[in-house]
């Protein structure tokens, strides 16, 4: 059952994640994360789930840490500064194969390496999704969940200023349905003393033997799972008018929305301009980039920054055609928002510009 | 004393090699093996801190949180479960597992850089909230896993590898006394600190370590115990000595005895 309403979009983003069997949330205030950490401290008690107030983002990402290894879906999230003091975390999370989902609404879109790289210390990836408006959000964090369950992974979900504070008329899922069973790897205590009682760590679960246990074999292990999931999740992407496109621009995010509309408008003026927007951003969807680009003679990357996406562009298209950036990064006068350039006139202006 | 006392002489190998006469390994220490050093006090506290999960009958649902130091090999030798947590953050790792397990037994071990230097905040909101988890604090003055250099709690004259001449209030600043600080917080039932080198101390540690448990278990809300142990490769001193030198560098300043009961 889903009810249509008009949601703040840190609103119908705690709808979906209770809705999609999270049970427990804790973060720090940041703007422009606070509002989601306001609406799960409303929402999680109506589940009997909980929602603690951290007292720093280190202590938030350690919470859910915690929480993620007794099998219940677990969140955390920030901004910026916020996630940076999260990274040693997240990275060791990831090698302890834990299923959790970070939001992070970003300031701006210079947060995309911090985001797709690994933020932290260590060879390791997590999964990247970027919506570009609110019923997106709302898709992509159910999806967020069984992500991170299926894989037992991290998977981000990157917002923004945008994102968080916007109204839109959305259906959202009833929170009232039961949360997915605890999986059978969870702890709850009740090995201990069988011979073989569980043990989750970044570590690897070895046994302490004549000659300790063997951590090679651990990161040799954290190695293929990043392989598996880098061959199993199929990115998403959303593509439009690349069959005869001269100009492919490519963007993400609230962005990509403002983007994939100055598109639109310029196909019905004639112009030959395609897009492609990546909505999962790791594993970075390649091969459609590669592919809306094969006709083209060009493609430009928009996003407000010094120029982040466009490697991933580039290595997708590996000098098959030029890739040129037209972003850059746009600030107001407060810092916080997607900043004056989302308009779609100075967009249009700058692809036309780029057309070969 | 009677005169058919037995001395071994240690100026030669003996000429029979040792027999195992019982095997006293508590039943929750899966390998008994471990790697640390001679002398140290850490295979004691934790041997005293498994045995009290199992005398109260905890080991089903016992879920214990582990921090970064030597102790961390114990991780993957025990009979409970566990989760292997960062350097300092352990409290708040068992925060959210005792949020989602109200009825686990929620611990974590951790030694004095982790919880008084890296995780110093972790531990003291943890006691604040009053989260009904219990801490064991394994306090040696050093970082002995990355080689005897100074921390917060090492007391004033102490030589490390970083306070060559001895701690100096002007140059290194003053000891933190985590157990004394924790027992200011309103949250915290039970804070206590002993120490492993003496057999009464030891009987004293199980004793305390006891008592915190117990009152996680009556809901009490938040238990510490700082457990002093010898790092005599951390001090530089012959494995023997271990136990004096903690006597008479450790003890006089992080006091024995229970700070605060429910
Ligand atoms: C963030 C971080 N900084 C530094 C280290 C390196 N490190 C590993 S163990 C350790 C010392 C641990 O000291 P303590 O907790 O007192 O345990 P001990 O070795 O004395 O038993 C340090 C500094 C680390 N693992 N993580
Ligand atoms: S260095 Fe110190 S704490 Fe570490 S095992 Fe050796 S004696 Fe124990
Ligand atoms: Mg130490």
């Amino acid at each position: 059952m889903s009810d249509r309403a008009l949601l703040e979009g840190s609103e119908a983003m705690a709808r979906a994640a209770v809705a999609a069997g999270c049970r427990f949330f804790t973060g720090y205030p940041m703007t422009p994360f606070t509002e989601l950490l306001e609406h799960m401290a409303a929402l999680l008690p109506q589940v009997d789930g909980v929602c603690m107030n951290a007292e720093s983002e280190l202590e938030a990402v350690g919470m859910a840490w915690g929480a993620a290894t007794t099998g219940h879906l677990a969140a955390t999230g920030s901004t910026g500064q916020g996630l940076s003091l999260m990274q040693e975390s997240l990275s060791e999370i990831t090698n302890a194969r834990l299923p959790l989902v970070v939001f992070n609404m970003a300031r701006g879109q210079g947060d995309y390496f911090q985001a797709t790289r690994g933020g932290g210390h260590g060879d390791y990836r997590h999964i990247v999704l970027a919506p570009m408006d609110v019923p997106e959000a709302v898709e992509l964090t159910r999806l967020a969940f069984d992500l991170a369950g299926q894989w037992r992974t991290p998977v981000m979900v990157l917002g923004d200023y945008f994102l968080a504070h916007t109204y839109q008329a959305v259906s959202v899922p009833s929170i009232d349905g039961a949360a997915p069973k605890v999986p059978d790897w969870a702890l709850n205590g009740s090995t201990g003393g069988s011979g073989a009682a569980k043990i989750i760590s970044p570590l690897g679960s070895g046994t302490e033997g004549e000659e300790g246990f063997d951590l090679g074999a651990h990161f040799a292990d954290c190695a293929a799972h990043i392989q598996a999931l880098e061959a199993g999740v199929e990115p998403l992407v959303d593509v439009g008018f690349c069959d005869d496109a001269e100009l492919v621009v490519a963007a993400y995010g609230s962005v990509g929305k403002f983007v994939r509309y100055a598109c639109l408008q310029l196909r019905d003026s004639g112009h030959r301009v395609g897009y492609i927007r990546p909505i999962t951003l790791w594993p970075f969807p390649s091969q459609a980039v590669q592919d809306a680009a094969a006709g083209s003679a060009k493609v430009a990357v928009y996003e407000q920054n010094m120029g982040q996406m466009i490697d991933d562009v580039r290595l997708a298209t590996l000098g098959a055609v030029p890739v040129e950036f037209i972003g850059g990064p746009s600030w107001d006068h407060s810092g916080f928002g997607i900043g004056p350039d989302i308009n779609v006139p100075d967009i249009s202006e700058r692809i036309l510009e780029a057309m070969p | 004393m009677s005169d058919d006392r037995i001395f071994i002489s240690t100026d030669e190998p003996p000429a029979e090699s040792a027999a195992l006469v019982d095997d006293f390994t508590p039943s929750l220490i899966t390998q008994a093996n471990h790697h640390l050093c001679p002398g140290c006090g850490e295979p004691i506290a934790i041997r005293a801190a498994v045995e009290a999960i199992e005398e109260l009958e905890l080991a089903e649902r016992t879920i214990a949180v582990f921090g970064i130091g030597c102790y961390t090999a114990f991780a993957h030798n025990l009979d409970v479960e566990v989760v292997q947590a960062l350097h300092g953050r352990a409290p708040s790792v068992a925060t959210g597992v005792k949020r989602m397990l109200p009825e686990g037994f929620v611990m974590t071990i951790q030694g004095d850089g982790d919880m008084v230097n890296e995780g110093l905040q972790e531990v003291l909101h943890a006691a604040a909230r009053g989260e009904n988890i219990t801490c064991l604090l394994l306090n040696n003055g050093v970082f002995g896993e990355t080689g005897g250099q100074m921390t917060t709690t090492t007391t004033l004259g102490q030589r490390t590898k970083t306070s060559i001449e001895g701690r100096d209030p002007h140059q290194h600043g003053h000891p933190i006394l985590l157990s004394d600080l924790a027992a200011t917080m309103d949250g915290a039932a039970y804070v206590a600190r002993c120490a492993v080198n003496n057999a009464g101390n030891v009987a004293r540690t199980k004793r305390y370590i006891t008592r915190a448990y117990e009152s996680q278990m009556a809901g009490a809300g938040f238990s510490l115990v700082e457990i002093l142990t010898m790092c005599p490769t951390g001090w530089f001193v012959d494995t023997l000595e271990g136990p004096d030198y903690l006597q008479d560098t450790l003890a006089p300043v992080h006091n024995i005895g229970e700070l605060r009961t429910p």
